[in-house]
């Protein structure tokens, strides 16, 4: 099979955004693979040992996006592609869903397309959707288990993870399958993995690369973004000589801030 | 001088962090409070290739530089000491003395399974007669034909009763001419008939590690045991130090990093007099001091790993790092606990296990005492290090990795 997993680079999870001139900053904070994506990357690895193919990992982003795919070789990726040009930097997800299906048809007979469920600084979680509806291929997305692949017969069920439970979803291949996090545990990288991704030379796509040389402008744009204001909280310790009589105090207290 | 890491490096230094961080550091207090081993911290280093990180792949390793290795027990004991007591023991007494001095036949027999993490390995040195007196083994090996029968026994050594291996000096000539050309060195298999060993409970800190006794009564070895060659066991035991050593140094700052990261975190939650902690002065003396032994740990380590790297005698480096980290380390935890106040003098906050463990690294490996003597011997001019008849290998790309 030649599976293609959709990778971004974000920033840690630990990072914490502030608005600076009506503009988003995370600072100095350090750069990683999507946290989500390690899912998606995991489940690519996890098929291709099922039924064997090559999995390549693509990503759009800035130059340092390189780090995101080499993680993504050191886990056990075959192949990584980074799509770099200046002219997608202000990319909507309309724009890099189009990018990124470019850089798809681009390869070779692709059979299914792993997304994380989202990435942890855009958070719009369209992707995986825009990217099958261009590419004219069924969206299974919040899969939680792939219960069968039949890769001869072009089929795959899944199981999705909703509110109300899961509901088991057919489809015919090839597809795009965006993952949530209960379909498995990353593996770490391997030491021999690690090595053979530190030494990659991992190829750049350009616009024209991908035949993307015209007309890619955001239909978004981000005027301005505010931070929400600071709601200053205190704590009062309600004290009793045991829990009836804190209760009775705490009821009390609470008919005098009119809560209830 | 480029002082960044590969990007092999910070690889390797993400993927071990991420292990201690997500499978051992949620139950590591409670493990601590039992005074008890996890049973899956063995398996799982092994399987991860951690055992083996910087040994070469045709010998089973993960063909990785001892830099990695001083990253990877940074990263370790940031969590808890027990698992880099682990790497001094395994990897740096055990598998790294095999790899200096063992035979082809010895690498392929003992090193190998060490390597994979199909075997564990520990260092038998000290004894209940002595510790930093090493010439001074008391541990007899006599020969019985082409055998060696082992009589004594060996005390503090981490991982005695979980390792299969142990890598034991012993005393072999019992009228040498000098005290140091009595003693051999050893790979023993714990399985053997004669040895039983036992674990040490009660101790102040490690606890959730293993640290025991062996006991050897009437062993019986063959000759393919003896490491090196008879008399050699007093050099053997110090070049494994060189080894243990530094990853004791590097560990200890992984230890002065979590009480720096411990502190900062608490100093900026907890307020006092209406703010919070972090903004009043004498606070922010003591984590600066955390930060800068942290920065000072890690030069000294990772230049004795760039020594190693290169093939270099790092015995004096070596032997700096290790001091002043392991120092560094126990005064980070101390001043830890007094930004923590209260809370740090309990188990709520890891740092009341911070302090515990930091206590046993001044003392194993050489004591903060003998390290002083040896480093004063090399300022003085009294010590000067000899070549040995096997130098450990500096890192060789194509040699490590190759099968």
């Amino acid at each position: 099979m030649n599976i293609v997993v959709c990778v971004k680079q974000t920033p840690d999870t630990a990072a914490t955004m502030t608005v600076d001139d009506g503009k988003a900053s995370w600072g100095e904070a350090p750069l990683v693979l999507n946290p989500w994506d390690e899912f998606a990357v995991e489940q690519a690895l996890v098929t291709q040992e099922a039924e064997g193919g090559q999995v390549t990992a693509i990503c759009l982003g800035p130059e340092t996006a390189e780090e995101a795919l080499k993680q993504a070789l050191a886990m056990g990726c075959d192949e990584a592609i980074l799509i770099h040009d200046p002219v997608f930097d202000s990319a909507d997800s309309l724009v890099a869903s189009r990018v990124l299906v470019a850089g798809i048809q681009k390869l070779e007979s692709v059979d299914l397309v792993f997304f994380g469920k989202s990435a942890v600084d855009t958070d719009t979680g369209v992707m995986g959707s825009q990217v099958a509806r261009r590419l004219g291929w069924p969206s299974l997305n919040l899969v939680a288990a792939i219960s069968e692949l039949d890769a001869g017969a072009k089929t795959i069920t899944v199981e999705r993870l909703l509110e109300e439970g899961r509901q088991v979803v057919s489809g015919p291949l090839p597809a795009v399958v965006s993952v949530v996090k209960e379909i498995n545990e990353p593996r770490y990288p391997s030491f021999m993995g690690i090595r053979k991704a530190s030494k990659a030379e991992i190829p750049r796509w350009s616009a024209s690369d991908i035949g993307l040389e015209g007309d890619v402008q955001p239909a978004l744009t981000w005027p301005g973004i505010s931070a929400p204001e600071m709601v200053g909280t205190k704590v009062e310790f309600i004290e009793g000589g045991d829990p009836v009589e804190i209760a009775g105090k705490l009821v009390d207290r609470l008919f005098e801030e009119k809560v209830i | 001088m480029d002082f960044s890491l590969t990007a092999e490096h910070e690889m390797a230094q993400k993927m071990v962090r991420d292990y201690a961080q997500k499978e051992v550091a949620p139950t590591i207090r409670e493990w601590d409070q039992k005074q008890e081993m996890s049973p899956d911290v063995l398996p799982r280093m092994a399987e991860l290739g951690i055992l083996g990180i910087c040994l070469p792949v045709r010998y089973g390793g993960q063909g990785m530089d001892f830099v990695a290795l001083g990253l990877a027990c940074e990263e370790l004991e940031a969590v808890d000491s027990t698992l880099r007591v682990i790497m001094s023991v395994h990897v740096g007494l055990s598998a790294l003395t095999l790899l200096q001095w063992g035979t082809d036949a010895q690498k392929e027999q003992f090193l190998t399974p060490l390597a994979k993490g199909e075997k564990i390995g520990c260092g038998a040195f000290t004894e209940p007669g002595m510790g930093s007196d090493v010439a001074n083994i008391q541990t007899t090996a006599k020969k019985d034909g082409t055998d060696f029968v082992l009589n004594g026994e060996k005390m503090w050594i981490s991982l005695a009763s979980k390792a299969d291996y142990a890598l034991l000096t012993a005393r072999t000539d019992f009228e040498p001419e000098r005290p140091s050309d009595a003693l051999s060195s050893f790979i023993i298999d714990l399985q053997s008939k004669g040895v039983t060993t036992g674990d040490i409970k009660g101790k102040l800190g490690v606890r959730a590690g293993s640290t025991g006794w062996i006991s050897l009564q009437d062993v019986r070895v063959p000759a393919e045991s003896l490491i090196g060659e008879e008399g050699e066991g007093f050099k053997i035991t110090m070049s494994g130090f060189d080894s243990g050593r530094y990853t004791v140094a590097a560990g200890a700052t992984g230890l002065i990093r979590a009480c720096l990261e411990a502190s900062v975190a608490y100093a900026n939650e907890r307020k006092a007099f209406g703010r919070s902690i972090a903004g009043y002065q004498l606070v922010q003396a003591k984590i600066a001091q955390m930060a800068q032994d942290y920065e000072i740990g890690k030069l000294l380590y990772l230049k004795a790993g760039w020594q190693k790297n290169a093939g270099e005698r790092n015995t004096f480096e070596t032997s700096m790092a290790k001091q002043f980290a392991t120092n560094a380390s126990f005064n980070a935890a101390s001043e830890a606990i007094a930004v923590h106040g209260g809370y740090g003098y309990s188990d709520e906050y890891p740092v009341e296990r911070y302090l515990r463990n930091s206590r046993g690294a001044m003392i194993y490996e050489g004591t903060n005492e003998i390290h002083s003597l040896i480093q004063a011997g090399y300022a003085l001019g009294t010590r000067k290090d000899r070549p040995l008849r096997k130098e450990m290998p500096g890192f060789d790309a194509d040699y490590w990795q190759s099968e």
